[in-house]
């Protein structure tokens, strides 16, 4: 009998997690990894039994496994899922698939999705499923503005070219800790400028333009602007932006279901002050009707029917328990203590958004394994 | 009983061959025989360590050296 082992792509697979269809998951990579960072959806289901626990055979496997019904065999790499994929198939498994690339590339693969509609244009929001990142890209009137940018900047770059678009802009809210940026380097490719927060600049390596309190960027020939506000707290020179006066991007200072961490530049005690200012003074000067679109995600329920991460700003006051911290010294020990681990390889990854190392693609791609793990609510 | 020492060599072989040979090997030798690993393959650590660690036999000592991992492994 001729086996049917078919490859699933990582876009494929992000279909599955965003129109929530039924997929059950077989994660053959060891126990640690599994327990550490896997993917969820609430349509997924998955079960974690190392390959090497499979060579005698998959009957094991096999009894856990549904008869009917997608079936999605993952492992860091590839190679591992192929051999047990096969082993399903030949047992008699209908619907065996395996995942192109692994965990590596399902962790750098950018779904993107349309968070609104701009004068001339639209904001889109590129959401990397596998670590809870999200970026975005301000486009108006053929122009367009890049933020928070990951390190596969080809995918900006060939959804600029599929729209017509020219990137102006790339900016980063802050530097980050969990991902590597990828904004100095598309601002290289395309010419365009690339806008950092001094504040958390003052030991990068390169030049950059210096994204203030109050600065406004222009995209497009239209009245669409980007306007900086200041908004301290994950770190030092944290920036928020307003999008033509209805959308807030804060960063990682305020998520859907959680709020930032300030510890990740090793000041959490400092921050925890300006932090609580920006989100319990800052912020709440602003209209409650803004959409608010962050900077991460932690669960894959913060994903709206249409793979969005978006909240009126009003609505998360009602709701984000990191808003209700109303007593001082209380919000203080929620942001400094019990925090979840660090991301992985942070201190690693802050050197290299500084340009002060230079990991090859294959370290960069290590460092970044694992959840984003940047707000405090985090497992 | 044998004594040599029963070298596998998975340099260049990605997951999950680097295992796959050395269960092979392992099957065909006898209690107390030791098996030399070598790989190249970078989730070989963590994948080492787990396999083994849920068998009956033992790692002896595990090495790095100039991107090679070397595993030591008595049958039990």
């Amino acid at each position: 009998m001729m086996t049917t082992v078919k490859a699933m792509t990582s876009g494929e697979l992000a279909r599955y997690l965003i129109d929530r269809k039924p997929l059950y998951i077989l994660d053959v990579r060891n126990e640690d990894v599994y327990g550490d960072w896997r993917i969820e959806g609430q349509s997924i289901e998955s079960i974690n039994i190392p390959y090497f626990d499979l060579l005698d055979g998959v009957e094991e496997a096999v009894k856990q496994l549904p008869s009917d019904g997608p079936i999605l065999v993952v492992c860091a790499k590839e190679g591992s899922s192929v051999f047990v994929a096969e082993q399903l198939a030949e047992a008699g498994l209908r619907e065996v698939y395996y995942l192109q690339g692994g965990m590596k590339e399902w962790s750098e693969h950018l779904e993107p999705v349309k968070a609104g509609d701009l004068p001339d244009g639209a904001l889109y929001q590129f959401v990397r499923l596998g670590k809870g990142c999200l970026s975005y890209m301000v486009v108006s009137g053929g122009e367009a503005a890049v933020i928070d940018a990951m390190r596969t900047t080809g995918v900006y770059e060939a959804f600029a070219e599929k729209l017509g678009v020219t990137i102006k802009h790339t900016l980063d809210t802050h530097l980050h800790a969990d991902h590597i940026s990828g904004g100095r380097k598309l601002a290289e490719l395309t010419g365009a400028a690339y806008w950092l927060p001094p504040k958390d600049a003052g030991e990068v390596t390169f030049s950059y333009a210096k994204l203030e309190d109050g600065e406004r960027i222009a995209i497009g020939a239209t009245e669409i602007g980007i306007g900086a506000l200041y908004s301290p707290g994950h770190t030092i020179g944290s920036t928020s932006f307003i999008v033509n006066g209805q959308y807030l991007l804060t960063g990682d200072i305020l998520f859907v279901a959680s709020i930032g961490r300030p510890d990740l530049a090793g000041q959490a005690e400092d921050w925890a002050g300006d932090l609580r200012r920006t989100l319990y003074e800052g912020y709440r000067g602003l209209s409650e009707e803004l959409i608010v679109l962050p900077a991460h995600f932690g669960q894959i329920d913060e994903l709206d029917e249409n793979g969005r991460v978006a909240a009126k700003l009003g609505d998360l006051f009602r709701d984000n328990p990191g808003l209700h911290l109303e007593d001082e010294s209380e919000f203080r020990r929620a942001v400094t203590e019990n925090l979840p681990q660090h991301p992985n390889a942070y201190q690693q990854i802050r050197q290299t958004n500084m340009g002060r190392i230079h990991p090859t693609e294959e370290e960069q791609r290590e460092m970044e394994i694992g959840p984003n793990r940047c707000a405090i609510h985090d497992q | 009983m044998k004594a040599d020492v029963v070298v596998v060599d998975t340099k260049g072989l990605a997951c999950p061959m680097p295992i796959v040979k050395a269960k092979k090997a392992l099957d065909s030798m006898e209690t107390g025989q030791i098996m030399k690993v070598l790989s190249t393959d970078k989730g070989s650590l963590n994948d080492f360590q787990a396999w083994v660690r849920g068998t009956k036999h033992e790692l002896v000592q595990h090495e790095e050296k100039d991107g090679v991992f070397t595993f030591y492994v008595k049958k039990q």
